[in-house]
């Protein structure tokens, strides 16, 4: 089956010079923004256009955009933020990064009508600190671009609309991708996330209320806009409307970001992306991010690549960060991997996550090695429950989720190793472990 | 009225609570108790150590009982199984990395954390993993650190964020190498510096001179009243058979909330002071030898009663207590002297008559917070009265307008209105810059201009005084001061001044005052709780004043070279510690307090010296058995006393009495104020007292 490919955010892919205004407008860029200028849209026809499309928040929770966007104050008289998550710090995604270099007028027009939609006049986009080098130089080239076309700043084009446009560049901590600990950094302090509530949008950035959207969600707003939301609710399921932006990778011959309408079944996804490394059989599948539960092949072959799919067959859509596993994988070695990752990327701040992560990492190393008991099995699930819901943010939920989830499939290859002193089940196979 | 009350539920039971309460306040106020380690009634919430997770029904997770604000119609669970289950698990984390050193950690038997591991803990640890070890942090001489038993509850760096305004503690690193420290090595070194020892729930930060000398359990806690500044903070002695070891802050809201500034919580080290005087001495033809008390206080009334009354003297130090004062006072009536005074650091008497009748703040302590408007004039308020700049430091948090004039900046931490200063008082109060600190005050609904130590000690009090009430009286503010030593207000009221009795009673004729006593050569001059060289700052040379009188008997807990340089007869007397007595703090209120500890060497306390030394000199009605038979004899003869600070003097002096040189004013370091802080070991290693010694030195 033939799918239509970057028909959203990737719109712009393939043309030279794809991100200057110049390209971004032969695609029909600013139309939208435009038409907002020249006061043919109020902001409530924008929420209700955003929210009948069916956009949902591309960070990796899913929430309705158009509903976050409503519950702005957006008539307040005061001083309104939008900021845009940048931090794209999911392991397993980089499209957002995609966005920045090759489409960041997509985002520029987005963030301006979010920003017309709720009232805002300053908005920060938070772009990750290793994306210095040069998507952070893409984007900032964008905005200016756009000042100079006279698209952003004060009055623009004697509408009356206001907006100022900033770019901040992390430090590089995955923590800085929850939202409110982004509000802390993008505040100057550290990157520890905030108790809610109260939630951003009554107090968030210096106390303001401030809305965060994702990069692919906010790059997005411009094609609802311009074709319309039926055009976009349409392209995938219930649900689950428009196109996502896949980053898949890991035991594939083509990985690679591809931006493909929502609802697109596995089998497809990965025949389109050549299928599994050197014709191997599938394994395992991490849908969304390494904070998404694990699917077996078994179970993700009869999924379709939306939110309602991916949820009732037990994981999460996340960031559309695909991980392709092969039968040659060790899970205990993946998952060891995995927590180590979560405890380098913890704040500390609250108890579960900071005792917890490092916990669990040296519980599945002591395994690894060799060293493991059969009773760790059982603690390392227990642990993973008991940091489970019990801390400020989800890095806690984001770091037990693989760990139940590697239990629940693979428990045989846990037990294994725990038996055969750090033998794995699939040593002896042709090829090396993950 | 009824859209502020929340029905809620606790454990079952119906509830009614204050809307925007978090659900924490409501349990605490009917008693259901939920564990808890980074909350802190006087902190911002963080949320952060998990340990307070109840169950509230129909959310999906338990929640921060210290972070969740209450609803209407909430049904909380704190004894719940799953409330239970949350709370195990938190312990079970905070103690994964927590060492098993109880027995050698000084926290042990008060440790939040160990009381609570009882009910919330399991018996034996899951964890068999390497435990987490941090480098111990050297942040100056009053905290110890061990900091690999810290949890993470950033009570400390809250602290100065927001209560000192001065933060030096923060967090470091992430995850499971979180750390608090001061990212550069430093000291930490606000004047309250030290409250980071009780907020700390653990043995993270503990009591450094106080380290390993006595268990939590083993000691008895006695209340006291702090002697070093007008505050009259409370605090508890800890004390081990007889011997003070550590002090601790008394709750008190209205006077210093839970706090307790560095001076008050470690000066309890002079007690043991090797300068301690520990028998009576006597100077004979210039040696000195020990006596005993009999022979010692007959030695002593001889003295007084061979003397002419004009001829005899009587110096008391503003931190002497009221008994001590009311005795001093019958003392000089019955002898017919009016020499006797206890400003021993005032330089210019020459408007005394119009002094109110005691040193009043202007409003309570706690009200401070309440003004609109403060105007600070010659103070170094941190170190005059660290608890009084917190509340001021409070108004200004609140909104108030804060200025201060001073010769030289002192450092606050929160936005200062107007700083004038870079000249003597005298000409900063009547420069222009003033008008913009007048327009405040002017603005402000309740306003007040205080006075403090700097300004009481100017060569022309007069003249700053009458500026800043005429400043207080054309903004309708209200005038207050902040006074020297604990009891400035006692000693006024009971009449330890040369031109008034009792209550403010103007005398007949006025007695020669702190400065103009040792122009004289008194036949007998009695020093009660007074080093000359350091206290008696009335005069420039008191030490060579003082050896020119015939006879000088000195009260006094140490022995230092001014005093045995000057002084004829030392009779030893106990500290705060070892007395029974009462303070009148700067806002009127009587705190009395029983001795707490075993008296070191010969001391007695001095009203009981006093009272032997009236009766030998057979003064009337001196037979007290207790300090509170003094205490309620003078209580009774004040009867109530009004405070009232309104001016009624001249409200120009044309001619100050002396220079306004920002050089001749006088600022006495924090930790040199008083005999006892300037033997307190601990406070003199403080970056502070090296600060000010260097200074000095220059």
């Amino acid at each position: 089956m033939a799918y239509e490919q970057n028909l959203t955010c990737f719109s712009t892919f393939g043309e030279e010079r794809s991100w200057s205004l110049e390209t971004y407008e032969k695609k029909q860029g600013y139309e939208a923004w435009r038409k907002i200028l020249a006061g043919k849209l109020t902001r409530e026809q924008v929420i209700d256009e955003i929210k009948a499309s069916g956009l949902r928040g591309r960070g990796g929770a899913g929430f309705p955009t158009g509903l976050k966007w409503s519950f702005m104050p957006r008539d307040a008289d005061v001083q309104k933020y939008l900021v845009c998550n940048s931090d794209e710090s999911e392991p397993g995604t980089c499209h957002d990064r995609e966005v920045l270099r090759y489409n960041p007028h997509a985002l520029v027009e987005g963030m301006a009508i979010a920003s017309y939609a709720m009232g805002v006049t300053i908005a920060y986009n938070y772009i990750r600190g290793e994306f210095i080098d040069e998507p952070v130089p893409r984007f900032e080239g964008a905005v200016r671009e756009a000042y100079e076309a006279g698209l952003l700043g004060q009055n623009i084009q004697g509408s009356g609309i206001g907006l100022d446009l900033y770019t901040f560049v992390g430090a590089g901590a995955y923590i800085c991708g929850e939202e409110t600990a982004l509000l802390e950094s993008l505040e100057g302090k550290q990157g520890k996330p905030r108790f809610k509530p109260p939630f951003p949008a009554n107090f968030g950035l210096y106390g303001k209320p401030t809305t965060i959207n994702n990069t692919q969600s906010l790059a997005s707003v411009p094609a609802i806009i311009r074709n319309g939301a039926t055009w976009f609710a349409g392209l995938g399921p219930e649900g689950s409307g428009g196109t996502a932006l896949f980053s898949v990778s890991g035991h594939i011959e083509k990985p690679g970001n591809y931006e493909l309408p929502m609802g697109i079944p596995f089998k497809d996804l990965l025949e389109l992306c050549g299928g599994v490394w050197k014709g191997r059989k599938l394994k395992a599948v991490i849908p969304g991010g390494s904070s998404c539960k694990v699917m077996p092949a078994e179970i993700i072959m009869d999924c379709t690549m939306d939110y309602n799919s991916l949820q009732q067959a037990g994981s999460s859509f996340g960031t559309g960060a695909v991980m392709v596993m092969d039968e040659t994988t060790c899970m205990v070695k993946v998952l060891r991997r995995i927590a180590r990752f979560y405890m380098a990327e913890s704040c500390g701040q609250c108890t579960p996550c900071r005792e917890g992560t490092g916990w669990l990492y040296r519980m599945l190393t002591r395994i690894v090695e060799g060293k493991g008991e059969e009773e760790d099995l059982g603690k390392l699930l227990d642990v993973a429950n008991k940091i489970e819901g019990h801390t400020i943010c989800a890095l806690g939920d984001a770091a037990a989720w693989p760990v139940q989830s590697f239990l629940k499939h693979y428990y045989h290859e846990f037990e294994y190793m725990v038996r055969n002193r750090g033998r794995s089940i699939v040593e002896g196979n042709t090829e090396a472990a993950a | 009225m009824s859209n502020d009350i929340v029905n809620i539920e606790v454990d079952g039971k119906p509830v009614e609570a204050k809307k925007g309460q978090m659900v924490i306040e409501a349990t605490d106020a009917v008693g259901a108790y939920v564990p808890r380690f980074c909350y802190h009634e006087k902190l911002s919430i963080a949320a952060n150590c998990r340990m307070c997770l109840v169950e509230v029904e129909k959310a999906p997770k338990p929640l921060p009982a210290c972070a969740t604000p209450v609803g209407e119609g909430m049904k909380i669970f704190t004894k719940s199984p799953k409330a239970i289950a949350a709370q195990k698990a938190t312990m079970e984390f905070l103690l994964i990395n927590h060492p098993l050193d109880c027995p050698i950690c000084d926290q042990g038997g008060e440790c939040e954390l160990q009381d609570l591991a009882m009910g919330y803990g399991r018996d034996v640890s899951r964890y068999n993993d390497g435990k987490r070890v941090v480098k111990d942090k050297d942040i100056g001489p009053l905290v110890s650190t061990d900091m690999t038993r810290c949890i993470h509850c950033t009570r400390c760096v809250r602290f100065g964020e927001e209560i000192t305004g001065m933060p030096q503690l923060g967090t470091t690193e992430r995850g499971e190498d979180m750390k608090i420290g001061t990212y550069i090595e430093n000291s930490v070194d606000h004047e309250m510096s030290a409250n980071i020892i009780d907020l700390c729930p653990v043995g993270a930060l503990n009591n450094k001179p106080y380290r390993y000398s006595a268990r939590a359990w083993e000691m008895e806690q006695r209340a006291t009243v702090s002697p070093h500044d007008c505050v009259g903070s409370n605090m508890y002695a800890h004390v081990l058979r007889g011997t003070v070891k550590r002090v601790v802050p008394r709750k008190n809201e209205s006077i210093n909330e839970t706090w307790l500034a560095d001076r008050d919580r470690f000066s309890y080290e002079a007690i043991y002071s090797r300068d301690r005087l520990q028998a009576p001495r006597i100077k004979e033809s210039g040696e000195w030898r020990d006596l005993d008390w009999e022979e010692a206080l007959s030695v002593a009334a001889e003295r007084l009663k061979d003397a002419a009354g004009d001829k005899i003297g009587f110096l008391a130090s503003p931190s002497a207590t009221l008994e001590e004062a009311h005795l001093t006072a019958r003392i000089a009536a019955h002898i017919g002297t009016a020499n006797i005074d206890h400003r021993i650091d005032r330089r210019d008497f020459s408007d005394q008559d119009n002094d109110p009748v005691f040193p009043w703040l202007g409003c309570n302590i706690a009200e401070l917070e309440e003004q609109d408007a403060i105007f600070v004039v010659g103070s170094n308020l941190r170190r005059e009265a660290p608890i009084l700049a917190h509340r001021v430091r409070k108004a200004a948090l609140a909104g108030a307008s804060v200025s201060f004039a001073s010769s030289k900046r002192h450092e606050y931490f929160f936005d200062v209105d107007n700083y004038l200063s870079g000249a003597g008082l005298i000409a900063l109060l009547s420069g222009d810059d003033v008008q913009s600190v007048v327009a405040a005050l002017n603005k402000a609904e309740k306003s007040l201009v205080l006075l403090g130590n700097i300004a009481a000690r100017h060569e022309a009090y007069a003249t700053v005084r009458a500026l800043a009430a005429k400043i207080a009286e054309s903004t309708n503010s209200t005038l207050g001061t902040v006074s020297s030593g604990a009891n400035s207000a006692g000693l006024s009221l009971a009449g330890v001044l040369p031109h008034r009795v009792q209550a403010g009673q103007a005398r007949s004729s006025a007695g020669a005052n702190a400065a103009s006593m040792l122009d004289q050569s008194l036949e007998a001059l009695v020093l009660v709780n007074i080093e000359p060289d350091a206290d008696l700052l009335a005069v420039d040379d008191a030490v060579a004043r003082l050896e020119r009188q015939e006879f000088v008997v000195a009260l006094t807990p140490f022995v230092s070279k001014s005093l045995l340089q000057s002084a004829d007869l030392l009779l030893p007397i106990g500290t705060f510690a070892e007395t029974s007595g009462t303070y009148v703090n700067v806002a009127g209120t009587w705190q009395s307090f029983a001795g707490v500890a075993k008296p070191v060497g010969e001391a007695r306390p001095a009203w009981k010296v006093l009272r032997v030394i009236g009766t030998l000199l057979e003064v009337d009605r001196f037979d007290y058995v207790t300090s509170e038979d003094v205490r309620n004899e003078i209580a009774a003869q004040l009867g109530e006393i009004v405070p009232d600070n309104s001016y009624a003097g001249r409200s120009e002096f044309a001619k100050p009495n002396g220079e306004d040189s920002p050089i001749a004013e006088i600022d006495i370091p924090i930790y040199s104020v008083d005999s006892m802080v300037r033997r307190a070991p601990a406070l003199q290693l403080t970056s502070e007292a090296k600060r000010a010694a260097a200074e000095s030195d220059t």
